[in-house]
């Protein structure tokens, strides 16, 4: 075959890929392209400190708002505990990170061991919630996840963890009359998370770079599921339950793997995210924090993934933007929002961006109509 | 639930059910109902509702609004557990199975209200019907490992040529809910048929098409049955179509079975003309 002839080809199969396999590729570009434009700023100087503080916070809750799409937008299901599962995932991944501490020198070893850590147990818990909140539908489901955050929260802040030579010693101070010491830790013993104190002397070990490669995997492991049959039957349950149940789609099975899959998302954003302060406390993941991500999905478009990573990127930095608003700033920041959505919904908007990407299905549509 | 026998129960001959058509009559029915019955309540929906369908049968089920045609569908389907009766599909009870188990057993059926995967593609709504048919695994979809690119491609052909069927393989990109009424319809029996049926449940299949459309699906119902060698049964309101195909129709009125038998001898029977048009001189 003649180099010309394959040149051609390839750029026919390009035109010929599925539309969907076309803004994936430019979510992952694009996710790219921001990384080497911040990263050389970076390198630069010419970020300020507070910018560069904010980096690894944002890749985190990107990571959020694209796992809780898939929940929100992709199985059409309102979840908003999602702090929750952040937060499992924030403290499992210290206590694995601190303990490790000894074992394992190198730090972006033991990073990539919190976030797995951090993964694993917020998809547990997302088996234990999941199992018998997904029974339930639409608002009912809404209010058991919501309960779900806080009690996860109030939990989380009776824990006491140690670790020393003999290794983990944990304690749940549910009567408020424990502390550290009694966890019975020898000599040596270091204290990792005191109650309502939080994670205390926390190592940093996070990174941009690790926030960055975080993103790519949840996309990669996302867009790819939604793409497969597994993602398919996800959709046909939102679309409509009893027709996926009439073409023999377990929708148990289906609810749980998205919503297992989503949790652990959020648990290895949530390490990351405990990773980045030298001290984290429970109260963070509250059910504001929740309702944030929510807010960025929502903004960003259902089911729609780049928007998600836009949506979460600029209200992160919005609120920081408008200090020199100071006391009017969250007014501005309302504002904002009200603008943004009145503008995603306006259908003249709609129907641009419609045909700037999919081109072909409006024509029909078109086409459909005339001859109905 | 305990006491269920795990091998499949053997058929037992049923005295009073309506002749199974010729071609058929030697062979298992693919489908019996034997007294089915539900109750919501104290109302009784169904009763003593008794069928018989051959394995390449196209029967119909008729009534007047309200009968109770769409709730043995329900019942056959197990949408609604029934609350008395057999159901036998193939020689097999289907007491103790779930919609998504009745389904992989080889019922597929349509809905009066079409229910489609609006937000999806002509194509992936297709696929759904094919997903218990594709063989591959989630982690194999998330890596995309070879045999997520065999199972799609495969699933793809498949979907390609059974919308071929209706000739709609040109519309496979465009959404589904963006089609049009009667375009819906039809693919809401393709991807019935997906699923490898051996019974089609069609509610309702000509609702809201005209005469000619109506004429081009009588064509294509015998034409399934004839390539796909299944049994059908429909719930129509229109008599042309129901009489003009069916080999085999029973009567509902008020959850009753009034009569059973061939089009000629239902055009005949006085209790199907009082159900319809009301008794002499009231």
């Amino acid at each position: 075959m003649c180099p010309r002839k394959f040149e051609v080809n390839a750029v026919k199969k390009l035109k010929n890929l599925k539309t969907s396999t076309k803004v994936d590729f430019a979510t992952y570009l694009g996710v790219i392209v921001l990384y080497v434009i911040v990263s050389i700023l970076a390198s630069q100087g010419k970020l300020n400190r507070s910018t560069t503080g904010m980096l690894v916070p944002i890749c985190c809750y990107i990571v959020m708002a694209v796992s809780l799409n898939l929940t929100v937008g992709i199985l059409g299901e309102l979840s908003l505990g999602h702090a929750g599962f952040m937060s499992v995932g924030a403290f499992s991944g210290i206590i694995a990170a601190m303990s490790l501490q000894g074992a394992i020198p190198s730090p972006a070893l033991r990073l990539v061991i919190a976030i797995a850590v951090g993964a694993v147990f917020a998809a547990v818990t997302g088996v234990i919630v999941g199992v018998p909140v997904l029974r339930l539908r639409g608002d009912y489901l809404a209010i058991v996840t919501l309960a779900f955050g806080e009690i996860i929260r109030d939990l989380l802040n009776c824990l006491l963890v140690g670790y020393d030579s003999r290794g983990l010693h944990i304690a749940l101070n549910l009567k408020g009359s424990l502390t550290v010491d009694d966890l019975g830790m020898g000599e040596d013993g270091v204290a990792i998370i005191k109650g309502a104190q939080g994670a205390v002397g926390v190592e940093k070990i996070a990174s941009f770079t690790a926030g960055f490669i975080l993103i790519m995997i949840t996309l990669v492991i996302i867009l790819n599921l939604v793409h497969s049959r597994t993602g398919r039957a996800v959709m046909a349950l939102r679309d409509n339950r009893i027709a996926a149940e009439s073409v023999g789609i377990n929708v148990t099975k289906y609810k749980l793997i998205a919503f297992v899959t989503s949790a652990a998302m959020a648990g290895a954003a949530g390490a990351l995210y405990g990773l980045n302060y030298s001290s984290v406390v429970s109260s963070k993941f509250d059910f504001n924090t929740s309702i944030l991500v929510l807010v960025y999905v929502v903004l960003g478009g259902l089911g729609n993934f780049w928007g998600s990573i836009i949506a979460a990127t600029v209200l992160y930095i919005l609120p920081e933007a408008l200090r020199q608003f100071s006391d009017y700033r969250m007014l501005v920041y309302a504002i904002v929002l009200i603008i943004v959505m009145l503008a995603t919904n306006n259908p003249t908007l709609q129907g641009l961006v419609g045909r700037l990407f999919r081109g072909r299905e409006y024509e029909y549509e078109v086409k459909g109509g005339a001859r109905k | 639930m305990s006491n269920i026998p795990k091998e499949k129960p053997k058929l037992v001959p049923v005295p009073s059910s309506n002749k199974i058509s010729e071609r058929d009559v030697d062979k298992t029915p693919i489908l019996e109902c034997r007294r089915l019955g539900i109750d919501f309540g104290g109302l009784t929906a169904v009763d003593n509702f008794d069928m018989a369908i051959g394995r390449t049968e196209i029967a119909g089920l008729i009534g007047p609004n309200g009968a109770g045609k769409t709730t043995v569908f329900n019942l056959l389907t197990k949408v609604y557990q029934p609350t008395r009766g057999i159901i036998m599909l193939d020689g097999v009870d289907t007491h103790n199975m779930n919609t998504v188990q009745v389904n992989s057993a080889g019922i597929a059926r349509t809905f009066q209200n079409i229910r489609l995967f609006n937000n999806l593609t002509v194509e992936d709504n297709v696929k759904l019907g094919l997903h218990n048919h594709i063989k591959y695994g989630m982690f194999q979809g998330i890596f995309r490992l070879p045999g997520y690119w065999k199972g799609e491609r495969i699933a793809h052909e498949r979907a390609l040529e059974l919308l071929s069927i209706f000739d709609m393989q040109d519309m496979a990109e465009a959404k589904a809910g963006s089609l049009p009424y009667g375009a819906q319809r039809r693919l809401e029996i393709v991807r019935a048929l997906a699923t490898n049926p051996s019974l089609l449940l069609l509610d309702e299949p000509a609702a809201g098409m005209n005469p000619s459309e109506t004429a081009e699906l009588m064509e294509n119902i015998v034409k399934i049955r004839d390539t796909f060698k299944i049994a059908i049964l429909l719930i129509e309101h229109d008599m042309n179509l129901v009489m003009g195909i069916c080999e085999g129709i029973a009567v509902l009125n008020f959850g009753k079975v009034i009569a059973k038998g061939t089009p000629e001898e239902i055009k005949q029977n006085p209790a199907v003309i009082e159900a319809y048009l009301g008794k002499k001189g009231e």
